[in-house]
């Protein structure tokens, strides 16, 4: 009990916090891409096995973990072109096909790793930065990783640029809140969708792969344990802005983390009941964003799940 | 009704067909590996009543789902619901395990059924009152109940005399549905069935089942109809949580005679397939079921003659929901009507 309260196991709470989140970011990324669009993808936890498998297959077999993620991101991106079809040109119900997406991923994923069940991987090694790694407490909980961390920071300040600053970014917001008024001033709606939908796909195979590549380096059936639906609360909990995701991210990142580290200081809390935390801190975290949505009414892309047909009124 | 059943054939039959192109391409014979899954399921006697066994929990879960549905809620949580079931029962069982079975079975079945149906309720209360996701908040309960299931059996439930694996003590004979005779076939099936028939009374004969598909279809014409949509909400789900907390019990009772490890591979999963298969009808989702049934138990006999992937079953389930989005879609963008299933579930 007594080695809990040090620094050492705060820093590496920390540190597992920073890790943990990182594969979340990338997919709730994704999916605050999708969404601001007006489209809805429930099919993360899909794409992310999907991604998780691929980039471990590919990986192992070139021994390059960058082809892996590649990979992963073709496979993950694939599959949400399917959903981006069904829902944007056949305007399929969008919760379905999100389902859908996950029933597959998942039967894909262990339908062709049925072999590569508990196999391990060279994967991603950690990267540390020079100088920055060596800083008191701030190193080992930032500076000691592996590339795919420091990209997903990096990339949280790029898609708020991205979002907000750029024409573009503005352009899928608009497609987001008002179809109609975007395509009255020749912004194009479908284009754009299919375009967000892919990458945001892309973005989730990339923390499937973040899983099966640098957290684990090995197979597992079902890895994802639900990440991907934990993305999906961190969407509406992040209110749509990709800096708080990263905050959220990291937020479940360390209670898995201090799950983990629970687990491993040996408290005499059955491991079954930590396990449970993380699921647990989502349904608080969306009965508190619930609360929070209705009270101001921020939040979802007003176009979101409404799929669009010029000329036909919403 | 006829086209409604011509459409789902064709969707599954779809599904089968599509479901080959993952067997060529990792080299498999499609047309042997499904010989062997239609000979498991249905060559022989045996097939034919391992087949009801797993649509016991298909059917109970697929109208947990598909029940709720009507009423516009998506209940993804059957899973969690049918583990509280089981973990009722289970407790029940090995606590009273003294009582009379005529006093005892009725015990295990109610407390799984009211255990499913309060883990079922609290989502449906958190939707109405505060907003709240059901999709996600009945998923996330999904993870607990597992894992606090998982905390019994290899905790304070494990079997003492169980040589440390995660199962408890078998129930006493009392507590065991009855089966047919050489058979695992177990009177869970009388359950299921009677449940279908109920509530397809109960949607198409009765002023709740008026309700439950006025709310299903637009709940602001039912907000001013005077209908309650937290009474029919809560009602719903009270019902979907414990016919999905029986299913728990017909594992518990009817089959395992105790609470294991993983005593669901999924069944709550394969439910949603299910119910949009079965078009949200009882009876459909009782025959769509039945199918499933028959799609586990010729998979594993597939996978053991063949050594094709029992996965393959999943990836058949997630073809089957992708062919009714695709069918629906087509449908009402051709003849510009909403399908039935977007007037279930929205925009």
């Amino acid at each position: 009990m007594s080695d809990i309260l040090t620094t050492t196991f705060l820093i590496s709470v920390l540190a597992a916090a920073v890790r943990a989140g990182t594969p979340l970011f990338f997919a709730a990324l994704g999916e605050i891409l999708a969404e601001r669009s007006g489209v809805l993808n429930l099919g993360l936890e899909g794409l992310m096995i999907l991604g998780a498998l691929s980039g471990f297959m590919v990986g192992s077999a070139t021994g390059s973990p960058w082809l892996g993620l590649l990979a992963a991101m073709i496979s993950a991106g694939l599959l949400s072109l399917l959903h981006a079809f069904l829902c944007i040109h056949l305007r399929g119900n969008q919760v379905v096909s999100g389902i859908m997406l996950v029933l597959l991923g998942m039967g894909l994923s262990s339908f062709v790793g049925e072999n590569l069940v508990g196999k391990t991987t060279q994967g991603f090694q950690p990267l540390p930065i020079p100088i920055l790694s060596q800083l008191p407490i701030l190193g080992p909980v930032l500076f000691q990783h592996s590339a795919l961390v420091y990209l997903a920071i990096l990339l949280a300040f790029l898609s708020w640029l991205f979002l907000f600053k750029t024409r573009w970014g503005l352009e899928v917001i608009a497609v987001g809140e008002s179809p109609e008024a975007a395509d009255t001033v020749g912004v194009p709606v479908q284009a754009i969708r299919y375009a967000c939908v892919l990458i945001g796909g892309m973005l989730a195979g990339i923390g499937g792969a973040f899983l099966s590549l640098a957290y684990t380096r090995m197979w597992v059936d079902q890895m994802t344990a639900g990440r991907g639906w934990i993305a999906v609360a961190l969407v509406i909990f992040s209110a749509w802005l990709p800096q708080r995701a990263l905050l959220g991210a990291y937020f479940f990142g360390g209670i898995e983390g201090l799950q983990l580290r629970l687990q491993a200081a040996g408290i005499g809390i059955s491991y079954h009941i930590l396990q449970m935390m993380p699921y647990l801190a989502t349904i608080f975290v969306l009965i508190f964003s619930a609360r929070r949505e209705f009270r101001q009414k921020i939040g979802a892309p007003a176009a979101l799940m409404k799929p669009y047909v010029r000329g036909e009124r919403a | 009704m006829f086209f409604k059943i011509l459409n789902s054939f064709i969707t599954i039959l779809l599904a089968l067909l599509v479901g080959m192109v993952p067997l060529i391409l990792t080299g498999n014979n499609p047309v042997r590996a499904y010989l062997a899954l239609f000979q498991g399921a249905f060559g022989s006697l045996y097939g034919l009543t391992e087949t009801l066994v797993k649509a016991i929990p298909l059917i109970l879960t697929g109208l947990a789902v598909s029940f709720p549905l009507r009423a516009g809620f998506w209940n993804i949580g059957a899973e969690g619901q049918l583990y509280l079931g089981a973990i009722a029962a289970t407790w029940v069982a090995l606590t009273f395990g003294h009582l009379a079975s005529f006093i005892l079975l009725p015990l295990v079945i109610l407390s799984g059924f009211l255990a499913g149906a309060l883990w079922g309720l609290i989502p449906a209360f958190l939707k109405i009152r505060l907003q709240v996701n059901e999709i996600l908040l009945t998923l996330m309960m999904n993870y607990i109940a597992v894992n606090g299931s998982n905390y019994l059996v290899y905790g304070p439930l494990k079997d003492p005399q169980g040589a440390n694996f995660p199962i408890t003590a078998t129930f006493s004979e009392a507590a065991w549905l009855p089966r047919l005779p050489g058979t695992r076939l177990h009177a869970g099936i009388i359950l299921a069935f009677t449940m279908t028939g109920v509530l397809y009374l109960i949607l198409s004969k009765t002023r709740l089942g008026y309700e439950i598909k006025v709310v299903g279809a637009n709940p602001r014409v039912a907000l001013y109809g005077g209908i309650s949509l937290m009474t029919v909400t809560l009602i719903v789900m009270a019902i979907g949580g414990g016919l999905a907390g029986l299913a728990g019990v017909g594992e518990v009772a009817g089959l395992q005679h105790r609470l294991r490890k993983d005593i669901s591979p999924g069944y709550g999963y394969t439910a949603i397939p299910i119910a949009l298969l079965g078009k949200g009808h009882p009876i459909g989702v009782t025959i769509a079921a039945l199918l499933f049934g028959a799609l586990f138990v010729g998979g594993s006999h597939m996978q053991q003659t063949t050594k094709v992937p029992v996965a393959l079953i999943s990836i058949i389930q997630a073809l089957v929901v992708l062919f009714v989005v695709a069918g629906e879609a087509l449908r009402s963008s051709s003849f510009g009507v909403r399908s039935p299933l977007q007037k279930i579930t929205g925009p």
